[in-house]
């Protein structure tokens, strides 16, 4: 991990939104794309097509977003506007993740009622969905290769990482205690890792 | 699916609307984890929506391109279509997807802007990077159990392997996540995955 000066100065040459119109495009072609989860195309968006940040960077707004009350995914969009353009920012990112797919949505919800004994429809449905797991499984593992800089270690890291995948997905823990349980050990051992570190430098 | 006929007086907005922003100030994780309260609330107790205009919202959200958390306005305009039109419909949807956003998104707008003013305190440094593990795995069990949702007997392992080669295609591949998920449709439909 840099030093934080380091950060500050990569920070100033870095890719940024140039206007809302550009925040509420972005984020609006990220909704439409974004079929059983948005953070694959949030992540994949920001991060390599965009390069508004580094996927070290995107992590951190993640856990962030990721332990905030709301959808994840809306509270990210609202994390990136306020950074680049403040309130507004916020505003316009969350319209732009809104607007039209609530329109296409209450559309579906029309066509639904009529269509929603078909079995195409439905096996569709599941087919999208396997592939949404997909995306989803593939972004984390990918967000994966982003904690080698972690303060606390690969191996830590790895041990969290694990122990929280086998709670949640295997034993059908609810997250809120994982975040509690593993999430204020893990804060406090990178606490303690930091302090280490600053201290021996 | 709307066969419920309901008449809702102001009062019962007013109840509505509430417990929507209570449940989105607690709402850690997303909202789906919420479903459950919300059923107690809608079907249950007030008799607003039926059980099948409750779970037709989540699908259609969840097949819909957009936030998942659209079915929350999908609950609002059911509960308005039940209530007599589309434009009470129209105000449901606006209703119930602004009480559900609005606490949740304050939070979050204070909590961001405080931690990048503050991101260079040891607290702060330490609260991302220790929950940035267990975040990332979060993520991938929430793909898998994606993966596992009505995928429930080993005949349904076509699904599986479309789950495995997604992940693969997205990793190593330069194909569009947006064509994979056409894919996906198509393979469903044309009832190749349903082999079983």
């Amino acid at each position: 991990m840099n030093p934080p000066q380091d950060r500050v100065k990569s920070n100033a040459d870095r890719a940024k939104p140039e206007s809302l119109r550009e925040l509420f495009v972005f984020f609006s072609l990220l909704a439409l794309q974004g079929f059983g989860g948005i953070v694959a195309f949030i992540e994949r968006g920001l991060v390599v097509q965009k390069k508004w940040m580094t996927r070290e960077e995107f992590l951190e707004d993640w856990a962030v977003a990721r332990t905030m009350p709301g959808p994840p995914a809306i509270n990210m969009s609202i994390v990136i506007g306020a950074r680049h353009f403040g309130v507004i920012g916020s505003i316009v990112s969350v319209a732009g993740m809104f607007l039209v797919p609530t329109g296409v949505v209450l559309i579906l919800a029309v066509l639904y009622a009529q269509f929603n004994d078909q079995p195409q429809v439905v096996d569709a449905l599941r087919g999208m969905g396997s592939v949404a797991a997909g995306l989803i499984i593939a972004t984390g593992l990918r967000l994966l290769t982003a904690l080698r800089s972690n303060v606390m270690g690969v191996t830590v890291c790895a041990i969290l990482a694990l122990a929280s995948f086998v709670l949640v997905a295997l034993l059908e823990w609810r997250v809120m205690y994982v975040l509690l349980l593993l999430g204020i050990t893990a804060c406090g051992y990178a606490y303690w890792c930091i302090q280490t570190r600053e201290r021996s430098a | 699916m709307g066969t419920l006929s309901i008449a809702m007086s102001w009062d019962d907005w007013l109840t509505l609307i509430q417990n929507f922003l209570l449940l989105s100030a607690v709402a850690m994780g997303g909202p789906l984890v919420l479903l459950p309260e919300m059923r107690h609330l809608l079907v249950d107790t007030h008799g607003w929506l039926t059980d099948d205009q409750m779970s037709a919202s989540v699908v259609i959200a969840q097949a819909a391109p957009g936030p998942n958390v659209l079915f929350v306005a999908l609950l609002g305009w059911n509960v308005g279509l039940n209530n007599g039109s589309y434009g009470w419909a129209f105000f449901g949807a606006a209703a119930l997807m602004i009480a559900m956003l609005l606490p949740s998104s304050l939070m979050v707008f204070s909590t961001a802007r405080w931690i990048h003013k503050n991101g260079h305190k040891p607290g702060v440094r330490a609260f991302k990077q220790g929950m940035s593990p267990i975040v990332v795995a979060l993520l991938i069990a929430s793909g898998w159990t994606l993966a596992n949702t009505g995928t429930s007997s080993l005949g349904d392992w076509p699904f599986w392997l479309v789950t495995a080669v997604t992940v693969g295609l997205v990793l190593w591949g330069k194909i569009h996540m947006f064509w994979l998920l056409a894919i996906g449709a198509f393979l469903g439909a044309t009832g190749l995955l349903s082999v079983a």
